[in-house]
C-alpha cells in the first residue's frame, strides 16, 4: 500500500519534472529561433510563403467557425436575455464574449490544430528525410532558413486570423439576432458600440492572440525540430504539438485574463 | 504555387485582417470615444459609487464626454474619490452636478454630468462639489414601502 | 601546416552517452583520391561522415579536415569549410517543397550573389551532368529513387566542392543505375580533382571504383588497403564481407538462448 502510494508520488514527481524541463526546452528553442530571425525579415518572401501556408490556408476553418460560434452566441444570448427583457443587449454579449475570450481562445485552438500540427509535421519530416542535415552540410543554418520563417509566419498570421474570427462572429450574431429573430438593428449596434472598449477589449483580445501565436509557433517548431526521425516520431510530435499548445493556450489565457482584468 | 499568386493571397489576407480590425474598432467598439484626444482631469467625492468601475463612461445628456480613470477611498472624508478625464473641447461650469447613474435596469453604471449656470468653468485638476451617489436598490425599496405605509394615514386626514 | 591530406584522423574516439561508437580510428585521406569506408550496417560509418562534416564533435582524438582542426573550429570557419564540402545523403534528402531546379540552385541562391541568368545556366549544367536536365520543373516527389539520388548529386556538386562525401550511394539502386552513379563519381573526381569519401556496404561496386579501402567493424578499423589487397586478404572478417558468406566472424544469429534450451523449457524465464 505504502509502496503503491510511493510509486504514484514518484510518477507525479517525474511528470512535473518533465513538464518543467519541457517548458524550459521550448523556451530555449524560442530564444534560439529569435537569435537567428534575421533571415526571416531580410528575406521576407520566405516568411510570406509561410504566412500563406499557416494563415491563408487556415482562413476557411477560422471564418466558418467564427460565423457559427457567433450565431450560437446570438441564439443562446437572446434566449437568456429575453427572460430579463433586455434582448437588445445580445449584441453586447456576443461582442464582449468574442473579443475578450472566445475569439482569441477558439481561433488559437483551431490554429494549433490546423497550422501548428502542419508546421510540426513539415519540420519533422524534413528532419526524418535528412533535409535539415543536408542544409547544415550546405552551410545553411536550418533554424534561420526553415524554423524562423515558419515561426514568424505563424506569429504574424495568428492575430489577423483572430480579428477575422471575431469579425465574422459578430456578423454571425447579427444574422441570428437581427435578421432572423428581429432584434432592433440600431439597438444591437449602439449598445455594442457603447459597451465594447477598443483598448480594453479589442486590443487586449488581439494581444492575447499574439501571445498564443508565440506559444503555438514555438511549441510547433520545437516539436518538429526535436522529433525522432521516424514515422512514429513525427506523428507523436504532431500530437504533442496539438495537446501541449491547447493546454498552453488555456493556461496562458487564465494568466492573461487575470492580469488584464486587474489592470 | 507561383510566387505572384502567393503574394496576392497573402496580400488579400493582410488586407482582410486590416478590414476586420477596422470593423472591430469602429463598428463593434467605439474607437473615437475610446480615444478622447486631449483631456482634462476633474475629481468628485461620492457617498456611494455602487458598481462604478475605472474605465466607465462619463456622459452628459447621454453623450459620452469622458471616462473614469481611477476610484479611491478617501480616508479623510470616508467616501469615494472618483477621478475622471473629460474631453478638452467640452467645458463644464464650476457648479456642475455629477451623479452615478445606471443605463437601464441591469446595465452598466456611469457618471452623469449636468452643467450648472456659473460662468466660471472647471479647470484641470478641479473638483465637482455637487454630487449624488448611486441609488442603492435596497434603500429605494425601503423608501417605497415607507411611503406606502404612510399613504393611508395621509388619505384619512 | 599544409599537407597533401584532405582528411587526417588520429586516435579518434566518439561516444554517444556511454556507448562507444568509434574507437581509436586512424585514417589519412589524400587529396584527389577516392576512399571507401566499408562495414556492416550500424558499425559507425555514417557517424564518421558526420564527424568529418562537423555535424558531430569527436569525444577525443584529432580530426583535421582541409587543415582545419575540427575540435577547435569556430562555427564561422565550419560554415566556410562546409561550403567547400558536398554530401550525398542515402535517400537524397532533396527539399520536398522545392522543384528539382530550385533544389540544385539552392546553394547558389543562398551563398552567392550571382545574377539569375548565370544561376540558371550553372544549374542546368549541373543537371545536364547527371543527365536530368529534362526533369528540372518536377517536384522531388515525382522522381524515382534513382533519379532523386542523381538530382541530389547534382545539388551536392553545385558549388564544385573539394571534398565529396557519399553516404551509401549504391543502396537500393538497380545494377544499371549503380554503374551510372559510379561513373559520375569517377568523372567528378577526374574533372574537378575532388576528394571523395564513400561510405558503403556494397563491396563489389566500390572495389572497382576506389583507390583505398578502410574496413570498420564495431567502431574499429579492422583492415585497410588497396582494392587488390582487400580482395586478396586472408583476414576472416574481410573475406566474409567481400565474398558475402553468411556465417563467419560476423555471426548470423543475434545472441539468444539456444533453440534446444528453449524447447526443453530450461530457460523460459529468460524470455
Amino acid at each position: 500500500m505504502l509502496n503503491k502510494l510511493r510509486r504514484e508520488l514518484e510518477s507525479i514527481g517525474s511528470l512535473s519534472l518533465d513538464l518543467i524541463s519541457g517548458i524550459g526546452a521550448v523556451f530555449v528553442f524560442l530564444l534560439l529561433t529569435l537569435r537567428y530571425s534575421g533571415t526571416s525579415f531580410q528575406r521576407f518572401s520566405l516568411t510570406i510563403r509561410e504566412i500563406f501556408y499557416s494563415g491563408v490556408l487556415s482562413l476557411i476553418i477560422i471564418l466558418v467557425s467564427g460565423l457559427f460560434v457567433g450565431m450560437v452566441l446570438g441564439l443562446q444570448g437572446y434566449e437568456t436575455l429575453q427572460t430579463y427583457g433586455s434582448s437588445e443587449s445580445v449584441g453586447v454579449l456576443v461582442a464582449l464574449s468574442l473579443t475578450r475570450e472566445l475569439g482569441p481562445v477558439v481561433s488559437a485552438l483551431l490554429f494549433a490544430s490546423r497550422a501548428g500540427s502542419a508546421i510540426t509535421a513539415e519540420i519533422g519530416l524534413m528532419k526524418a528525410t535528412e533535409q535539415l542535415s543536408a542544409m547544415e552540410m550546405m552551410a545553411i543554418n536550418p533554424i534561420a532558413r526553415v524554423v524562423g520563417p515558419r515561426f514568424w509566419g505563424g506569429v504574424i498570421s495568428m492575430p489577423i486570423l483572430t480579428a477575422m474570427f471575431i469579425g465574422t462572429g459578430v456578423l454571425g450574431g447579427y444574422i441570428i439576432a437581427v435578421l432572423l429573430i428581429g432584434v432592433d438593428s440600431g439597438a444591437f449596434w449602439s449598445q455594442m458600440n457603447a459597451a465594447v472598449d477598443v483598448s480594453h477589449d479589442v486590443l487586449n483580445g488581439l494581444l492575447k492572440s499574439f501571445v498564443f501565436g508565440l506559444a503555438i509557433c514555438s511549441i510547433a517548431t520545437y516539436q518538429g525540430y526535436s522529433a525522432a526521425p521516424t514515422a512514429e516520431g513525427v506523428s507523436g510530435a504532431t500530437t504533442r504539438t496539438v495537446v501541449s499548445s491547447s493546454l498552453a493556450i488555456l493556461a496562458l489565457d487564465l494568466v492573461l485574463t487575470a492580469f488584464m482584468l486587474k489592470g | 504555387m507561383n510566387r505572384a499568386t502567393l503574394n496576392l493571397w497573402v496580400g488579400i489576407f493582410v488586407v482582410g485582417g486590416f478590414i476586420a480590425l477596422l470593423f472591430l474598432a469602429f463598428k463593434v467598439g467605439n474607437f473615437s470615444s475610446g480615444n478622447l484626444g486631449e483631456t482634462y482631469g476633474v475629481s468628485a467625492h461620492f457617498d456611494n459609487i455602487g458598481g462604478l468601475k475605472a474605465g466607465a463612461p462619463v456622459k452628459s445628456s447621454g453623450v459620452l464626454v469622458g471616462r473614469v480613470v481611477a476610484i479611491q477611498f478617501d480616508t479623510k472624508k470616508y467616501d469615494a474619490l472618483v477621478t475622471m478625464r473629460l474631453d478638452k473641447r467640452i467645458p463644464f461650469s464650476n457648479d456642475t452636478i455629477a451623479s452615478v447613474l445606471t443605463s437601464g435596469i441591469l446595465g452598466e453604471q456611469y457618471v452623469g454630468l449636468e452643467s450648472g449656470g456659473e460662468p466660471e468653468m472647471l479647470k484641470d485638476g478641479g473638483e465637482v462639489t455637487h454630487t449624488q451617489g448611486a441609488v442603492v436598490l435596497e434603500k429605494l425599496i425601503g423608501q417605497f414601502f415607507l411611503s406606502k405605509s404612510q399613504e393611508p394615514a395621509e388619505a384619512s386626514k | 601546416m599544409e599537407s597533401d591530406a584532405a582528411v587526417e584522423i588520429s586516435g579518434l574516439n566518439f561516444r554517444y552517452g556511454d556507448r562507444a561508437i568509434l574507437k581509436g580510428i586512424n585514417m589519412r585521406i589524400p587529396r584527389g583520391s577516392i576512399v571507401a569506408i566499408m562495414g556492416q550496417s550500424g558499425c559507425g560509418k555514417t557517424t564518421l561522415l558526420r564527424l568529418i562534416g562537423g555535424q558531430l564533435q569527436p569525444t577525443d582524438g584529432r580530426l583535421v579536415v582541409e587543415g582545419q582542426d575540427m575540435n577547435t573550429i569556430s562555427s564561422d570557419a565550419l560554415y566556410k569549410l562546409r561550403r567547400r564540402m558536398g554530401m550525398l545523403f542515402q535517400f537524397g534528402a532533396l527539399f520536398t517543397d522545392l522543384t528539382v531546379f530550385e533544389n540544385v540552385a539552392f546553394q547558389m541562391r543562398e551563398h552567392t550573389d550571382l545574377p539569375e541568368s548565370l544561376i540558371k545556366d550553372l544549374t542546368l549544367l549541373k543537371l545536364e551532368a547527371v543527365g536530368l536536365r529534362g526533369v528540372r520543373n518536377k517536384m522531388p516527389s515525382e522522381l524515382s529513387g534513382g533519379m532523386a539520388r542523381r538530382v541530389a548529386l547534382a545539388r551536392a556538386i553545385a558549388l564544385d566542392p573539394m571534398i565529396m562525401m557519399y553516404d551509401e550511394p549504391f543502396t537500393g539502386l538497380d545494377p544499371i543505375l549503380m554503374g551510372v552513379i559510379a561513373q559520375l563519381i569517377r568523372d567528378l573526381n577526374s574533372a574537378l580533382g575532388t576528394t571523395s569519401i564513400i561510405v558503403t556496404h556494397d563491396v563489389q561496386e566500390s572495389l572497382r571504383l576506389v583507390d583505398y579501402v578502410y574496413f570498420v567493424s564495431e567502431g574499429v578499423i579492422v583492415a585497410e588497403g588497396t582494392p587488390d589487397e582487400i580482395r586478396a586478404s586472408k583476414l576472416p572478417y574481410v573475406h566474409q564481407f567481400v565474398w558475402g558468406e553468411m556465417d563467419g566472424p560476423v555471426p548470423f544469429h543475434y545472441p539468444a538462448p539456444s533453440m534446444q534450451q528453449l524447447l526443453t523449457g530450461n530457460s523460459l524465464h529468460s524470455w
